[in-house]
């Protein structure tokens, strides 16, 4: 076990140390100069070269690498290049937001999932099955955001049961989840169609196998062998579809973040690339690759706790 | 019959979709008595009984005619009163203990399952019965394994598991579909002994499913012969066993093992020898194998720290002469196939050499591996896993040769059409893929592949096994005929005493990875002289009814049960052997 999770924090360390190089280079390559972009087109060239001087522009662009790892290494990502607040500052103070839609629109999507996905398994090949596979496929082809917006001009314009805009302040606890209500939903459709997929064929080999017939052979009543029997083998393929597919949730929810007006980790990564700013920029993929590699190590570790046979080499 | 029977099967008829496979069945067991029903694959039997469980599957399964319980139609029960008689009225035990548990569910939990639906028992109660349960079929330390998985337990120990739980509730019939087929001799006896045992208490009538008549002669009051879904003789065990009316019945007596009677006493004492003995047939061997161990690191605990070695198998030495075969027999896990597995390089070798032609095989040297993979062919057990589903069998026959450059496209598509025929298979099917053949044809596709080659050896890890009786016995001749002809030597490695008396010259037991007897078949099986080797053929079972009770039953080892795992600093004590007769070996127990 300790080997492992040694092991395993090590590919992390190693993860994160290249997608900061890449990180680093990627926005150095970006065409425009972060100078310009604060301070206007009509700077003068000595306001520019002070301004580089003062976010260590002008410096090599190895020495800027060795600071920018060193001080990463601290968890210290810099300042912004727009506001001068730190960045680990503006990322944090955003980070629930998105953190609270993730996790809401997990549950979400899994409560919805798993037993869609065990309803088609089982009634293969009959109504139910067609009509949730076609939802699912629907889901697949349908972008978050379209998704999003179709929700917003339903239930917040036409019906007015939930706000237009998502600001995610609300006084009480109900207000809160109101506000959050669509664009969770809206996450956690996609979630869901995932989810359905992965369950339907996973229950459909697991159906199939010895232990269910002996279950059935035992007089165990058509639930107990599905939901007991069946769904507990189907959890590991369940499971690496929803820590692949958490990495994807936070990606997706930038637009939904977007379409409903929300704070969180998309709307600033739009204002660090609209705004040109390198190093709030580089924070946030590195936070995004940070929790990308937990999500990941949390799967495998769970594995071991679904699955008595598995073991940790 | 003066006691009214258990279960009464009148005219059943059992069809999918359009096909019908079961045709117009009767039968009728009573309290306490056994009913073999016998067939090959095919033959429509695990489908009957599957019908009496009302398990067939749903909208596509239809039986017709009457299968009544203790006097109740069971055939037009609704499925709620169908849960309480499966499990609880009849219970059913199936052929692979190996994949018929849950796997992420504790063995106690899952025999406590049918205990609280069919007897409402909670709490302390239920783990009781579940203990008391775990004990009747022997599960040593029963309160320690009850919380663990079944991955953890052999398949013997898992079979006993399942038969705990068909026997918890005190069904009326148990139905036995294939229980022992999996299982090695020696368990397959402590296991057909366990049955009748608890059989003999509880007065449940048992349906005893299976294709092997030594099965049969030892279990059966009543026997049923089925063929293509047609009840075509049935009669007492003795009528049937003495007077079989039909062809196919006497077939199938003819195909099981028979080496009753063969064996005897030794004859002189053995002579202690000394060094290690290796003997083979002809001039100068094709494969000779010296002091080979393979061992398997065990780690364990948090730290994964290295505390044991599996020795999978210990300084074995033997010799194989042209055109010879030698029988690699032993229990599942005593190291058999890990001496083919590590000859061709797919276990590691710690120690020991390998030769083949004379010449030693340099396992780190890509071209002396290139070389033994050239002489040395395998055919595996699983006819189904070991050829490609998406490959035709002329590609598969030819791409051996291919890949070590032996033939050019022409010469070796000539070689498969040629090879095909030899085998026995149209060689206008050269275009089919695996799934349009049966069992017994792929079998024989993977002996043309691994002829291509024309090989020096061709090692075969229990090649038969997993075939029906009729077809076991074509494959074996088979292989007998292509031996003349190619004077190919076999290294045949199997657990079926019976195949391993027919096909081999010499015979090697195998016990907990080491080599424990060698010799001429006819004097290891005619005059054992390890104790090991007397309990493997006292497991076999008996061909008539009326050697009941005439053979010693296998002891079941009642000293600490032998580890492979030993601690690393374990040191084997030197093998000490003596010879009874010529090239026949014993090692003397340390």
């Amino acid at each position: 076990m300790l080997p492992f999770l040694i092991k395993r924090l090590g590919f992390a360390a190693l993860t994160l140390f290249c997608v900061l190089t890449l990180v680093f280079l990627i926005v150095r390559i970006l065409p425009g100069d972060p100078a310009l972009v604060i301070l206007g087109d009509q700077a003068s060239p000595a306001s520019i070269a002070a301004l580089h001087k003062r976010l260590g522009l002008d410096q090599p662009v190895l020495v800027q690498y060795g600071q920018f790892l060193l001080q990463a290494v601290q968890g210290n990502l810099g300042n912004s290049m727009v506001t001068g607040r730190p960045v680990s500052e503006e990322i944090l103070a955003v980070l629930p937001y998105t953190m609270e839609l993730t996790i809401a629109a997990l549950i979400l999507g899994v409560l919805l999932g798993v037993p869609a996905g065990v309803w088609a398994a089982v009634k293969r090949n009959r109504l139910p099955d067609y009509v949730l596979r076609f939802i699912s496929l629907l889901g697949l082809s349908l972008p978050a955001f379209v998704a999003a917006i179709i929700l917003l001009m339903v239930f917040a314009i036409q019906l007015r049961w939930f706000p237009v805009i998502s600001a995610g302040t609300g006084e009480t606890i109900a207000d809160r989840l109101r506000q959050m209500a669509l664009p969770t939903i809206a996450l956690a459709l996609i979630m869901m169609t995932y989810i359905t997929r992965v369950t339907r064929s996973a229950m459909l080999e697991v159906l199939s196998q010895d232990f269910v017939r002996t279950a059935r052979a035992k007089g165990a009543s058509p639930a107990t062998v599905v939901w007991k029997h069946a769904l507990g083998n189907c959890l590991i393929p369940i499971t690496t579809v929803v820590g692949l597919y958490l990495g994807i949730l936070i990606g997706n929810s930038v637009l939904t973040e977007i379409v409903f007006s929300r704070p969180g980790l998309g709307k600033l990564i739009l204002t660090a690339l609209t705004q040109r700013d390198y190093t709030l920029l580089q924070g946030m993929i590195v936070v995004y690759t940070l929790m990308v590699v937990v999500v990941n190590l949390l799967t495998d570790l769970t594995y071991g706790i679904l699955d008595p046979r598995v073991q940790y080499k | 019959m003066n006691k009214s029977p258990v279960i009464s099967v009148r005219n059943l008829s059992i069809s999918f979709g359009r096909t019908t496979v079961v045709h117009d069945l009767n039968f009728d067991i009573a309290p306490g008595s056994t009913l073999a029903l016998v067939g090959e694959s095919g033959s429509g039997k695990s489908v009957t009984s599957l019908a009496i469980m009302g398990l067939l599957p749903e909208r596509i399964g239809r039986a017709k005619g009457s299968i009544a319980l203790e006097g109740r139609e069971l055939l037009t029960l609704s499925e709620p009163s169908m849960q309480k008689v499966r499990g609880g009225r009849v219970s059913m035990i199936f052929q692979e203990p190996m994949t018929s548990l849950n796997p992420v569910q504790r063995v106690g939990d899952q025999l406590a399952e049918v205990i609280r639906i069919h007897k409402g028992l909670r709490g302390a109660a239920l783990k009781e019965a579940v203990l008391d349960m775990l004990r009747k079929v022997r599960i040593p330390d029963p309160e320690v394994r009850m919380h663990q998985y079944p991955h953890t337990f052999s398949g013997g120990m898992r079979q006993r598991v399942m038969i705990a739980m068909a026997l918890a509730c005190n069904p009326a019939l148990i139905i036995a579909d294939e229980p022992t087929t999996a299982l090695d001799v020696t368990v397959q006896a402590q296991t057909l002994a366990l049955l009748k045992d608890l059989q003999r208490e509880t007065q449940t009538a048992v349906l005893f499913i299976t294709h092997d008549m030594g099965v049969v002669a030892e279990v059966a009051d009543n026997v049923l012969v089925m063929r293509r879904g047609r009840e075509i003789e049935s009669g007492t065990v003795h009528e049937v066993f003495s007077a079989p009316k039909d062809a196919y019945t006497r077939s199938l007596i003819e195909a099981a093992p028979s080496l009753v009677g063969k064996f005897a006493e030794t004859r002189t004492p053995p002579q202690p020898v000394q060094g290690v003995p290796v003997s083979y047939a002809g001039d100068a061997p094709v494969l000779e194998v010296n002091d080979l161990t393979v061992r398997f690191p065990v780690r364990s605990g948090f730290f994964g720290r290295l505390t044991g070695m599996v020795h999978a198998v210990e300084h074995a030495s033997f010799a194989i002469g042209k055109g010879e075969t030698l029988g690699l027999v032993g229990e599942s896990g005593s190291g058999k196939s890990t001496i083919g597995k590590a000859i061709i390089n797919l276990a590691p070798i710690d120690s020991g050499e390998v030769r083949v032609s004379g010449q030693r095989v340099d396992y780190g040297d890509p071209q002396s591996l290139a070389r033994m993979r050239r002489d040395v062919q395998m055919i595996f057990q699983d006819p189904f896993g070991s050829l490609d589903t998406r490959q035709t069998i002329g590609s598969a026959i030819m791409e051996p040769m291919l890949v070590h450059g032996l033939a050019k496209r022409a010469e070796a598509f000539e070689k498969m059409q040629w090879l095909m025929e030899r085998v026995g298979l149209d060689p206008a099917r050269a275009t089919s893929l695996p799934h349009e053949f049966s069992g017994g044809q792929r079998q024989r596709i993977c002996i043309a592949r691994a002829l291509a080659m024309s090989p020096k050896l061709i090692i075969a890890d229990e090649a038969v096994s997993a075939l029906d009786v009729a077809i076991k016995g074509q494959i074996i001749d088979l292989m007998i005929d292509l031996q003349k002809e190619f004077d190919v030597s076999y290294l045949f490695i199997s657990h079926d005493m019976a195949a391993v008396e027919r096909i081999c010259d010499r015979v090697a037991v195998m016990y907990f990875g080491e080599i424990v007897e060698i010799g001429k078949t006819e004097d290891v099986i005619g005059h054992p002289g390890h104790d090991y080797t007397r309990r493997l053929l006292s497991a076999i079972p008996i061909t008539h009814p009326d050697q009941r009770g005439k053979r010693p039953l296998p002891s079941v080892d009642l000293t600490k049960p032998r580890s492979p795992i030993k601690p690393l600093e374990y040191r084997a004590p030197p093998p000490s052997w003596s010879m009874a007769s010529e090239g026949h070996f014993i090692r003397s127990a340390s």
